[in-house]
């Protein structure tokens, strides 16, 4: 990991903005950011601890306590809810057993309510591992869950086919995966001024 | 309707593997930084100014006017940072741009970087959204193998590298000295101003920070020059846009038309509101811009008409709400969004957020007190214009217009839950009114 936090700090022109893609790396490999991310950190960037928790505490992504295998987003704002957003997460957290920032006991699944994740044209929106997993309706969601649960191949409505949470963790701190190619170019909501076929 | 439609940043997003370099060459990409390197700088900067293009991230300021203020006798280096952490509730055009054809945007990076003499550019994109980051710094490593990035770029001269840094989950980091800091590796707060990042911005040193749609705009200009843009649009308002359209219409998604087209228009376009329903009310440009309704619906949609309505374009993100809608339940959502994201730092934002939600909290429950509603007035007083940035005028602007327009669906509150005025399960997408 300590080599790759130091790629990651030669990107910038100074290393302390290099902090935000550390953590998504941290989390790549600790599943959230752990206390020997956070030293090892802060001793890369010449900061103290209190500084690397400063940032990490400030931004929503950055987990205090480790996520599920997937981690499911439900988008609770005012859009989203009101077109049955928070009828997905009741069915969502139901089907799980658990509450927002709780992760399954058996380690596959962790929940929380999302704010608006721009796709609000594809509403109610649901994520998995930053995937978008668009018009979303309570039973689509549980049948999701089976799928994951049971192992089965998942394909986002715009996105790459689900992996996991700490691998996408991965492509935030700037390690591209090659699977730019897969997926759509466009869901049908983007494309509504698109001629078909493209106009030169 | 759809012959008002004018796709041209979405002209190729529905072709098969429309993100790749080959693809969008075939759409004529980098013909316009091909021109703007034959260019001096300067006029580039003119073209882009002559052109009228406003910023299309909410403020609407000219672009090239903003680009005009980097000193270029300072000595510090000069940043572009691209505002790609598209966050605003209902806002939804950058992220399908970026997902279908993020070489547009790199285009457009190209020539502003040349503009403003600027070697290291960056892109902030909100981190909730992996694929679009995968297809970022795919197309990044595409421009580099090209030499349309790195050192002497086709032969110019001109240097230039890209980085795509994500974002961790914060809308305040929208706010361009919030950004700043933020790529700075701290704590995403808003900045005082002055000094304004033009003069000292990214690491102390000229910085111009745009939104993704502003940028991608600058390569069609270049290609088709100043007066093709300025052609579209309104007097004051250049140009074309994307509405973003969602909610209760028949098909909610991205409308690319011509400043100034009226919420009228662009409904039909959409095929009207579901069916079956009547509009109730609408943003223009997401949450923070105040609520319009079924009387302004042939206000000419650009920046001064918004003005002019007592309200914003902002990023022209449409949310659209049909008469099934709660509007108590939906100003404490938005107020819910704006209490989660308020970074803190200003005592009238960082508590004021937080009061707004409780009155609101009991008036949806149908247990407001007697003079709870001026109580939120009064509390929206106490936070407007009492903090550093936009974001405290934003919760207070959805408040203020909601109870002007809606006054008396407030005051139920003091008898009657609103889910039993506005049963919650009409208003869903499975509620009737098929898409």
């Amino acid at each position: 990991m300590k080599e790759e936090l130091e790629q990651i700090m030669a990107r910038y022109p100074q290393p302390r903005s290099a902090i935000m893609p550390m953590l998504h790396l941290v989390q790549s490999y600790e599943g959230y950011v752990s206390d020997a991310g956070v030293e090892l950190v802060a001793e890369l960037l010449g900061l103290t601890i209190a500084q690397v928790r400063g940032v990490s505490t400030f931004y929503t992504q950055y987990r205090q306590h480790p996520a599920g295998k997937h981690h499911i987003g439900v988008c609770a704002t005012a859009l989203c809810a009101v077109l049955g957003g928070d009828a997905v997460y009741a069915a969502v957290s139901e089907k799980l057993g658990i509450k927002a920032d709780e992760t399954t006991a058996d380690g596959l699944f962790s929940l929380e309510r999302i704010e608006c994740n721009a796709a609000c044209d594809f509403a109610p929106v649901m994520m998995i591992n930053w995937e978008f997993m668009d018009n979303m309706t309570p039973e689509k969601a549980v049948a999701i869950l089976d799928d994951l649960a049971a192992g089965k191949p998942v394909q986002p409505e715009r996105g790459a086919t689900l992996t996991s949470w700490k691998e996408n963790e991965r492509v935030l701190a700037g390690f591209y995966d090659g699977r730019a190619d897969e997926g759509v170019s466009a869901g049908v909501s983007s494309l509504r001024s698109t001629p078909k076929g493209g106009k030169k | 309707m759809t012959e008002l439609l004018t796709p041209i940043l979405s002209a190729n997003w529905g072709v098969d593997k429309s993100w790749t370099l080959k693809s969008y060459l075939s759409f004529d990409g980098f013909e316009g930084a091909k021109k703007a390197l034959k260019l001096k700088p300067e006029e580039v900067l003119e073209i882009v100014k002559e052109s009228g293009l406003r910023g299309r991230g909410g403020a609407g300021f000219p672009t090239g006017t903003k680009w005009s203020f980097v000193p270029q006798d300072n000595p510090n280096p000069k940043y572009l940072v691209v505002n790609a952490d598209e966050s605003e509730p209902g806002t939804c055009k950058d992220m399908p741009l970026l997902l279908a054809s993020p070489h547009t945007l790199l285009e457009g990076i190209v020539i502003a970087s040349y503009a403003i003499h600027c070697h290291t550019a960056f892109v902030y994109v909100r981190g909730e959204v992996a694929h679009v980051a995968r297809r970022l710094q795919a197309a990044v490593a595409e421009l580099y193998a090209a030499g349309w990035l790195g050192k002497d770029i086709q032969g110019s001269g001109f240097d230039l590298d890209v980085v795509v840094h994500s974002g961790a989950g914060a809308y305040i980091c929208g706010e361009e000295t919030a950004l700043l800091d933020s790529l700075e590796g701290k704590r995403g707060q808003p900045r005082l101003r002055p000094p304004f990042p033009a003069v000292a911005g990214l690491y102390a040193s000229p910085t111009v920070i745009n939104n993704v749609e502003s940028i991608s705009s600058v390569p069609c200009i270049l290609r088709n020059g100043a007066e093709w843009f300025s052609a579209m649009g309104t007097e004051k308002s250049k140009g074309f846009t994307i509405y973003s359209l969602s909610g209760h219409v028949a098909k909610p998604g991205q409308y690319e038309a011509p400043l100034g087209t009226t919420f009228a228009q662009l409904l039909e376009c959409a095929g009207g509101m579901r069916a079956g329903h009547e509009l109730k009310f609408f943003t223009p440009g997401g949450s923070s811009t105040p609520i319009l309704t079924p009387a302004d619906v042939d206000i000419p949609m650009d920046y001064e008409g918004m003005v002019g309505a007592g309200t914003m374009l902002g990023t022209k993100a449409l949310q659209v709400f049909d008469e099934t809608t709660s509007i108590v339940r939906t100003t404490l959502r938005w107020s819910e969004f704006y209490a989660h994201e308020s970074c803190g730092k200003c005592t009238p934002c960082r508590e004021g957020t937080g009061w707004l939600v409780q009155l609101l909290k009991r008036l949806e429950a149908g247990q407001g007190h007697e003079g709870d509603v001026d109580k939120l007035l009064s509390v929206c007083d106490d936070i407007n214009g009492l903090s550093f940035c936009a974001l405290a005028g934003g919760a207070v602007a959805c408040v203020t217009s909601a109870v002007k327009h809606f006054r008396e669906e407030f005051e139920l509150g003091y008898t009657t839950p609103a889910w039993e005025a506005f049963p919650y399960e009409l208003s869903t997408a499975w509620a009737g009114g098929a898409k």
